[in-house]
């Protein structure tokens, strides 16, 4: 089957990880553009018959990581709101720009396997091999990150509260 | 009942619900002991929907046609190939100025004028259409814009004609510099990012006509054909000689006249 047409096929869910990773849309899919212009010159090293997903998910994650390595793209601000599509009443929104932004601070690499594993429900070992990292350390970062954002959020619940006034 | 020892990460794996079954028991009963972890992980659970909830939008939401085209663009070493062929044949397009001119003298004398034509289609078609991200100056959204610019450059009404109904939709057009005078090029792909351009530009004798001709160079193949004051060369790397051809038809029959 072509390749171009699969990675068509694969962009919203790059598009999806790839927003929750950098915090806004104009960003994210400018790495998702350099991503599918460098899964083209690399599509070589692609072993035909394996996961090509995974294979774009590792792509993504080298070029997410050499950019901000080269131009120390800060990490997204919590300060910054971000636009989200609507969805349902205000209170859903404010959890969602909560969320978004709960999941900005989080360390990098505990993010990179907390949306691995819940957005794009890849099993341990996929995140590990995407990563190139042990499956021990994403047993590690995924504890981290959750419990982090599980700290985050409770304890944004009354700022969120004090927002909605103006 | 004595307790096996529960590690956080089957604790994670229980929040994913990806626990082996043989161990769900043993997770269950050291949870429904110790409410404050249970706790915990019901607020992972929950904070993973959240989480899945707050941008599942971007599933299904249309996605950019930029990212489109950087997606569906086909290997380009076919057409890399082919321009490198071009830049060794095609002295005409870089080299010194005196040079030049007299090269270009000999090719232009050399050689018909409507296959000067296909050769100049082919190799802006082998320059342009690799192109990710700059393949058009002009985008097809702006496509009103880009009609009303080249008839202005090129001093007659130029159109661009509409494949959609075969599957080739119009990227947009860009000017370039003929042998004469400014052309126009416009772009179409195809959703698995097959591309094709059609090459326009004014003739010098306002009442030739010529038939369908056909012209291979370095994987480009051109259709090319004088419609009285137009010339215009249908090229593609990625289409079969049939394919063009049925295209070629469609161009014609929509332009005709024009």
């Amino acid at each position: 089957m072509d390749e171009a047409q699969r990675l068509v096929e694969l962009i919203p869910r790059l598009r999806r990880y790839a927003r929750a990773l950098v915090g806004d849309r104009a960003s994210a899919d400018d790495l998702v553009q350099d991503t599918l212009e460098r899964a083209w010159t690399k599509l070589h090293l692609y072993r035909q018959g394996t996961d090509l997903r995974a294979w774009l998910f590792t792509v993504m994650h080298n070029v997410h990581v050499n950019r901000v390595r080269a131009a120390r793209i800060s990490e997204p601000l919590g300060d910054e709101m971000p636009e989200l599509a609507q969805r349902g009443t205000q209170a859903d929104a404010l959890l969602v720009r909560d969320l978004d932004r709960a999941i900005a601070r989080l360390p990098a690499d505990q993010r990179a396997v907390l949306l691995l594993v819940t957005l794009e429900e890849m099993s341990y070992d996929e995140v590990a091999r995407t990563l190139g990292i042990p499956i021990g350390t994403v047993m590690s970062r995924l504890s981290r990150a959750r419990e982090k954002l599980r700290a985050m959020m409770l304890g944004q619940a009354p700022a969120a509260k004090l927002k909605v006034v103006r | 009942m004595s307790e096996l020892p529960v590690s956080e990460a089957e604790l994670q794996a229980y929040a994913d619900g990806r626990l082996p079954p043989a161990r769900l028991a043993a997770v269950e009963a050291w949870l429904a002991a110790r409410p404050e972890q249970a706790e915990r992980i019901a607020a992972y659970r929950r904070l993973a929907q959240e989480v899945r909830g707050a941008y599942d939008n971007l599933l299904s939401e249309p996605v950019p046609e930029r990212l489109r085209q950087a997606a569906a663009r086909r290997l380009p070493w076919g057409r890399i190939a082919a321009v490198l062929a071009w830049v060794t044949l095609g002295i005409a397009l870089g080299a010194p100025a005196g040079w030049y001119a007299k090269r270009e003298r000999t090719v232009a004398q050399a050689m018909p004028d409507s296959t000067l034509l296909a050769r100049r289609a082919a190799v802006a078609h082998a320059v342009y259409s690799p192109e990710v991200r700059h393949p058009v100056e002009v985008g097809a959204d702006d496509e009103q814009h880009l009609l009303t610019w080249l008839s202005k450059r090129l001093g007659a009404k130029v159109r661009a004609p509409k494949l959609d109904d075969v599957g080739m939709s119009l990227v947009g057009g860009r000017l370039l510099p003929g042998d004469i005078g400014p052309v126009a090029q416009f772009m179409y792909q195809s959703q698995n990012g097959r591309r094709l351009t059609l090459y326009m530009r004014t003739e010098a004798s306002h009442n030739r006509e010529t038939a369908f001709r056909y012209a291979r160079e370095n994987n480009v193949g051109v259709f090319y054909w004088i419609d009285r004051e137009m010339g215009y060369a249908l090229a593609s790397a990625d289409l079969s000689k049939d394919e063009l051809l049925r295209l070629a038809n469609l161009v014609y029959k929509q332009l005709e006249g024009s």
